[in-house]
């Protein structure tokens, strides 16, 4: 059995603006955004009223249908405003922070010796247990079951993408503690996934308790949807949890200091970017604090919590969402290009396909901006999909299968495998412009009501 | 620019002209890259679209339109002797080709703009492919009314009906070709046909009319080509046939440009290559015909076919191992009609419109074995 995957399928697309491995600041909370339309298949019950101290590890939100699940506020503070939306939708609490800095006490813990039930209680009521993803689906992970194991990528290869040996390097020990607490929850225990090219000198390869595993290979190899798939594919009816690293040290922080301490250091990213590098910062904390690394005078950045192909538009006002650790700035593309299509060679623009001319000039990094580059059409082109997807499905299949709203082709074709930032590529490189995430979002949403 | 009021544009919806609105922005993108921005999903996107995967394939298509209006030129000349020079020959068949060229765009594009104005949709790019194929595998000489009715008939009937540009399950180009054929079989086939301004009495047929004559020996085929031609002539493609299809160099040229894009898929044409060898070399083991099997693959359509239309990335097989089945059977079929159908000597179209119906079929079972398979594959964990 080897220990090491090759995947030879993706891409890395060549964007402007990596960050440096430096911490050029460090954002002190104010307001902070509590966001439950980051957890997908969480439906919210608001447990605190505007005016309400909170303190970091405090109840903010409980899910309807499991109302163990609870979010919790990341920092001390008074809950300052409920942002709705269309239908009263709640988008966000947000949290005016102070600075006495308190935190709810859960207890430091030794991980090696709770019980299952144990961690699973404290990860509930610390509200990180919102951390934990569920495959099939994506959704947050269901106390009540077992999963076949727990994955989590030590890495990503995404655009531009937080360096997670410059971000965690240092907390090895914290996460060591998450992943002693979480091999409880499944029979599986963890798996991790490590880069290949840095493997044998990363700080993550001392790792224990977890089954180890190298991956190489272009974007999306990082992606643990991915890397499930190849090591073992999810079937119907199991499951599987995910955790990110950054969540994961998170885990081991509250087992090791009884606190709920959710501060990471994030990638600021991205073509519009001035000096990209890395801020220390909580989760929630809204965008106006790095409005320093970008010239947003005429209103054309666009904020991406995430990264370019994944993350969310969260706007100039918006908010980190709880899972990131990257803001990628974006210029709005809304310049007409003149003949663009037809231009020989057009080299200031990237392309993946060897229609253009851009695949020569390898070493160049392109400041790729929103623009779609073109119509939506059919699809057109059938092979160009899964050059870009390390995962033995039939992408197209599947889509149309989505489209057709068809569930038993959906199965066939491998919808419990993948969610939509592991066909985030095919999108990107697809020319027929087709919203590829959203057509398996809403493909997912059928199978969950379907299947319910 | 756009104007910053809230008026509706000229031609926008609710303009005085938005019932136009999809024409005007066709043309629109034509000229300038749309300024829409993504929504939803990855928020960049590689600067490919079909427009510019379209393009391609016309451009590879060019060295094969250029030969044939040559060729064209040097058919009559050879039997008329009225045109001395290169740019001779090249203009008459300039002048012979151009109208098709017109009479295949103007109907099938005015299909295209009115039904994508009726459902409101933007126009598809695809047609200008097949406007361009059409032209080339068409005898020269075909009434301009007939080839306008068999666009007309393969656009919408071929196409719209099913949704356009990518929900087609035929090749519009290669039914625009198979309309003909059947309904008007003087002007596509027989000895009269291929050479522009043929005089009466003088026979005309292509090489691949000879192979087929069987009047004397069922084995005298290799005879009665080489009587004629060389098979420089054959690789280069000085003889006659439909517009584009005669010269093998020009079709490579076009070839090397698809598979170098990545835009025409190389196990297709690999397989058709194979298939057509294959079954070419049965035909002489067994002795149904004495032209080597390699002769197969210069002959008539073939070359164009599996480089341009049975590499449709639309109508052939969607998965990876369906294209290797499918290429294949599209060129053993082509030579088994060959070698068996005297009355047709063309096998090439209706071995691709047959694989195009069967395409869904192979990917059918490719992918459903695939995913068998799959099932059972043993975890590393």
């Amino acid at each position: 059995m080897s220990n090491n995957i090759n995947l030879k399928r993706g891409l890395n697309i060549p964007l402007l603006g990596e960050a440096i491995l430096k911490t050029g600041k460090t954002i002190e909370p104010d307001i902070i955004a509590v966001k439950p339309t980051d957890f997908k298949g969480f439906t919210p019950r608001l447990l605190v009223r505007e005016g309400d101290k909170v303190l970091a590890g405090s109840p903010v939100l409980a899910d309807k249908q499991c109302p163990d699940i609870l979010i919790t506020s990341p920092v001390s503070g008074t809950v300052e405003q409920v942002v709705r939306g269309e239908k009263r939708k709640l988008l966000e609490v947000r949290i005016k922070a102070d600075k006495a800095g308190e935190a709810v006490d859960f207890g430091i813990k030794n991980a090696a010796s709770l019980e299952a039930a144990q961690v699973k209680e404290l990860l509930l009521k610390s509200g990180l247990w919102v951390s934990l993803v569920q495959r099939p689906y994506g959704i947050i992970a269901n106390p009540e079951l077992k999963p076949k194991a727990i994955f989590v990528s030590a890495f990503s290869t995404a655009p531009l993408a937080a360096d997670t040996e410059f971000t965690l390097g240092a907390e090895a020990e914290n996460i060591q503690a998450g992943i002693d607490a979480l091999a409880k929850l499944s029979d599986g225990g963890v798996v991790l996934c490590l880069n290949a090219k840095t493997a044998s000198s990363s700080p993550f390869h001392k790792l224990e308790n977890a089954r180890i595993f190298t991956v190489s290979g272009k974007h999306p190899a990082g992606n643990v949807g991915v890397q499930i798939a190849n090591i073992s594919p999810i079937r119907k009816g199991e499951t599987v949890w995910t955790v990110s690293l950054v969540l994961l040290a998170a885990i081991g922080r509250l087992l090791k200091t009884g606190k709920l301490n959710l501060t990471r250091k994030v990638a600021i990213t991205g073509p519009e970017a001035k000096e990209p590098c890395y801020v220390e910062a909580l989760p929630g904390f809204n965008m106006k604090e790095i409005a320093e690394f970008t010239d947003n005078s005429k209103g054309d950045v666009r904020f991406v919590s995430g990264n370019a192909l994944t993350g969310t538009n969260v706007g100039a006002d918006g908010s980190l969402g709880f899972f990131d650790d990257q803001v990628t700035l974006l210029h709005e593309g809304t310049e007409r290009e003149l003949l663009g299509w037809a231009k020989p060679f057009r080299t200031s623009q990237f392309s993946s396909s060897k229609a253009y001319f851009s695949w020569l000039l390898c070493k160049k990094k392109y400041p790729i901006d929103t623009n779609t580059h073109g119509g939506v059409r059919a699809f057109v082109q059938s092979d160009v999909y899964a050059k870009v997807l390390p995962v033995d499905i039939f992408p197209i299949y599947l889509l149309k299968a989505c489209l057709a709203g068809d569930i038993d082709n959906m199965e066939k074709f491998g919808i419990y495998e993948v969610l939509p930032e592991d066909l985030a590529l095919c999108e990107f490189i697809d020319p027929s412009k087709n919203e590829i995430q959203a057509i398996l979002e809403d493909g997912i949403n059928l199978m969950i009501k379907e299947m319910a | 620019m756009e104007e910053n009021n809230n008026k509706p544009g000229l031609f926008e919806k609710g303009g005085k002209l938005g019932f136009l609105h999809s024409t005007y922005d066709a043309f629109d993108t034509f000229l300038r890259v749309p300024a829409t921005v993504t929504r939803k999903g990855a928020h960049i996107r590689d600067s490919i679209d079909i427009k510019r995967v379209m393009i391609m394939v016309v451009i590879a298509l060019v060295p094969a339109a250029l030969f044939g209006m040559w060729n064209v030129g040097y058919q009559h000349d050879l039997v008329n002797g009225d045109l001395p020079t290169l740019m001779n020959k090249f203009w008459f068949g300039f002048w012979k080709v151009l109208p098709l060229f017109v009479v295949s765009y103007v109907v099938g594009l005015g299909i295209e703009f009115t039904s994508a104005q009726i459902k409101g949709e933007e126009v598809n790019e695809g047609y200008l492919v097949t406007g361009f194929l059409v032209p080339l595998i068409v005898p020269v000489d075909i009434p301009l009314w007939m080839l306008a009715v068999a666009v007309a008939f393969a656009v919408i009937f071929g196409k719209e009906v099913f949704g356009g540009t990518g929900m087609n399950f035929l090749n519009p180009a290669l039914l625009t070709r198979a309309f003909l054929f059947f309904s008007y079989p003087s002007k596509m086939s027989g000895d009269q046909a291929w050479i522009a301004g043929l005089p009466d009495g003088v026979s005309g047929a292509t090489p691949l009319t000879h192979m087929l004559d069987r009047s004397g020996d069922v084995a005298n085929g290799l005879q009665n080509i080489s009587d004629q031609w060389s098979l420089t002539d054959l690789v280069v493609g000085t003889v006659p046939g439909s517009v584009g299809e005669t010269s093998i160099i020009a079709i490579l040229l076009g070839a090397a440009i698809l598979l170098w894009t990545g835009i025409g898929s190389w196990k297709i044409m690999i397989s058709s290559v194979a298939g057509a060898l294959f079954v070419g070399w049965l035909g002489t083991a067994f002795g149904i015909t004495n032209v080597p099997a390699y002769y197969q693959l210069l002959l008539g359509g073939f070359a164009f076919g599996t480089v341009f239309m049975a590499t449709d990335p639309v109508t052939s097989a969607q998965t990876e191992r369906g294209k290797w089945i499918y290429g294949f059977l599209i060129g053993a079929l082509c030579v088994i009609v060959r070698l068996f159908n005297p009355g047709y000597a063309e096998g090439m179209m209706l071995a691709i419109l047959l694989m195009n119906t069967f395409a869904p079929l192979i990917d059918y079972v490719v992918t459903s074995r695939a995913v068998a398979k799959r099932a059972k594959k043993a975890d590393l964990v």
